[in-house]
């Protein structure tokens, strides 16, 4: 095995509102090796997010890392202190966000916000930070980039600005690019255009991308690898291969028959998941999925299940796998 | 960019002549009269001043007189009280003297108004923000004559530490200056923190410090610029209550600015000085606030002037 890229160990974070406390992040671990592209599937509130920001120490308040580490580039993001982290933002792990029409700052120019990041981590004088910037303009492909250098944001289409987010987010050749639901605000045309250029670019600069979405689509086009999230745990994860054709969780198999199929029947209906998502303030004592699940028996609602390891890459929470095991090993005795 | 300023100069022309028009019938319509003193002079005197000011002619004829020589040689006329004045040579000797006054005034509710309005919002709901709020809740709700009275009764009167009336050296200025910024600051920290608050929760914040930016370089540079917009907003406002609100602390200060001239003029009934204090502080307003729209424009590049 080579040597990871980013190692997250039994991160637990939590938001401590005037509520109580929220577990956005319970107990997960992620490993991710240089050159591979990871996708983090989950439904709104599932944790996704937050992952990443940990990963970049921007939780925002008032969260916090209750537990765990996070290894990254041989850094321990989880006790650095707010001045190194910034020498690594922006530098080493870059992020886009999801709406590029509100990311840009509209009042100054896009030359200026790409220009920004070079000032910070380079030592590029001004000439050289302007070659630089006009070489990631053409990177990202967009046209008449000396015009769009001196343009503001509010001059600029979604895809554009989405685009001149990505220039600035590899504008110092990250090793990771966080896309947080890169293509959620874009046509759906721009969105192809958009993650083609991402993959186009990760060969180029030899990069590692985390991929934040809630549509297979996108991560069935760029992962290698998908983690599944629900409720702040990774209930599975595994190869693109492993969890499109062979998925175990209950939760998995029902994302990927909520999504409509071109080869099958036409008047098939989509199933979509019963029920609510889990109210994060008051999450069940057992599988946070359990109150979802067809599946469902008595233990699921009473204990959290470990870990069963299918392949090297494929792994699953979930008492059912847990069950098969048992009976397997005890000749089916109960 | 030029076509704006025509068609700001145009309107401007149009607002002045319908200021001037309005407060010239206005006027007339005032009973009393500008040589009815204490001692009446006797009524062959007041018919021969009136004779030779043309206060004997019809309204109308007189106020196509007066336009005809305010548009054709921009002449205000002279004071009918201060005999032999220029109104011109009045308005150049007492208006620099109350825009000292006002700009002090208006730099200072913008200079410690908006960083006070920025460190409440950046402490939220915790007491440093409370205070600030108080005391700016407090400073919404007291008009600028009652600053003005009470300060000069405590500074002035009570510790006699201050000067209270005349601008004579920098000293005279503290409680003037007080008086008159002490509403703007108010409002202008209550603006910012606001405009703040919502800056700082927007998304390209987050994008600032994803770049590395430290806190205090996202703040003064991508947080400050926005939430400046609506304080740069409220400047035209700001400035037609700092004029206003000179009339009365130039009063109530003994302060030899253009205001307490324009409130004397009244009193007097004198008036080419009225008409003339009125048409040049319109202007005044006007053209500041022509100023205030390319600021803005400056600031947000968003904004198109039309």
């Amino acid at each position: 095995m080579s040597k990871a890229l980013l190692n997250i160990n039994n991160l637990k974070v939590s938001f401590f509102t005037p509520a109580g406390e929220v577990k956005a992040i319970n107990d997960i671990s992620i490993r991710m090796e240089e050159g591979d592209v990871l996708g983090i599937v989950g439904e709104s509130g599932s944790g996704k997010s937050v992952t990443a920001y940990s990963i970049m120490g921007l939780i925002p308040y008032p969260g916090k890392i209750v537990n765990g580490t996070i290894e990254f580039n041989g850094h321990n993001i989880h006790e650095m202190a707010e001045k190194e982290l910034q020498n690594i933002r922006g530098n080493e792990v870059s992020i886009i966000f999801q709406d590029p029409m509100t990311s840009l700052n509209p009042v100054y120019t896009v030359g200026n916000q790409i220009q920004e990041a070079l000032f910070l981590h380079t030592n590029m004088d001004k000439q050289r930070a302007y070659q630089r910037s006009l070489e990631l303009l053409n990177l990202v492909g967009i046209n008449e980039p000396e015009k769009r250098l001196k343009q503001y944001p509010h001059e600029l289409s979604g895809g554009m600005r989405q685009r001149v987010m990505i220039a600035i987010a590899l504008a110092c050749e990250p090793k990771l690019l966080i896309a947080d639901e890169p293509t959620t605000a874009l046509d759906v045309t721009i969105q192809a255009q958009i993650i083609e250029l991402m993959m186009e670019l990760k060969k180029k600069i030899n990069m590692s991308i985390i991929v934040i979405t809630h549509d297979l689509g996108i991560v069935a086009s760029m992962c290698d690898k998908i983690a599944v999230m629900y409720a702040g745990k990774i209930v599975e994860s595994g190869t693109i291969d492993d969890i499109f054709y062979s998925p175990q969780h209950e939760y998995t198999k029902g994302l990927l028959k909520s999504i409509p199929k071109l080869n099958k029947k036409e008047h098939e209906k989509l199933v979509p998941i019963k029920g609510v998502p889990v109210d994060m303030l008051n999450p069940p004592a057992g599988c946070p999925f359990a109150p979802r699940c067809d599946s469902c028996m008595k233990i699921c609602l009473k204990r959290m299940p470990e870990y069963t390891n299918i392949s090297d890459d494929h792994k699953c929470a979930c008492w059912l796998l847990q069950k098969k095991e048992y009976e397997a090993a005890t000749g089916g005795e109960r | 960019m030029g076509g704006y300023i025509i068609k700001r100069v145009a309107s401007a022309i149009i607002t002045i002549f319908a200021v001037a028009t309005i407060t010239f019938f206005l006027m007339f319509l005032v009973p009393g009269g500008p040589f009815l003193a204490e001692k009446a002079p006797t009524p062959q005197t007041i018919e021969a001043l009136e004779k030779k000011y043309g206060l004997d002619q019809p309204v109308v004829v007189q106020y196509a007189n007066y336009m005809k020589r305010l548009i054709f040689k921009l002449d205000l006329g002279t004071s009918l009280k201060k005999r032999g004045q220029e109104i011109n040579d009045i308005i150049r000797v007492r208006f620099p003297v109350s825009a000292r006054l006002g700009a002090i005034s208006v730099c200072t509710a913008i200079c410690l108004g908006i960083p006070l309005g920025s460190i409440a919002a950046l402490n939220r709901e915790k007491w440093l923000d409370r205070t600030i709020m108080a005391i700016s809740t407090v400073g919404n709700a007291i008009p600028s004559f009652v600053v003005a009275t009470v300060l000069m009764y405590v500074c002035g009167v009570v510790l006699r530490i201050l000067p209270t009336f005349g601008l004579t050296s920098p000293a005279h200025y503290i409680l003037p200056v007080i008086s008159l910024s002490f509403y703007p600051t108010a409002y202008i920290s209550r603006l910012t923190r606001t405009s703040m608050l919502d800056v700082l929760g927007q998304d390209y914040m987050r994008t600032a410090k994803a770049k590395g930016l430290s806190q205090f370089k996202s703040l003064f540079k991508h947080a400050l610029r926005n939430a400046v917009l609506p304080v740069v907003t409220y400047l035209g406002p700001l400035l037609a209550f700092i004029m206003t609100g000179n009339f009365v602390v130039e009063r109530i200060f003994t302060i030899p600015g253009l205001g307490s001239e324009f409130i004397s003029s009244i009193t007097d009934r004198d008036y080419p000085l009225i008409m003339g204090t009125t048409i040049f502080l319109a202007t005044l307003l006007i053209i500041l606030n022509v100023f205030v729209d390319i600021a803005y424009k400056i600031i947000d590049p968003r904004i198109k002037l039309k």
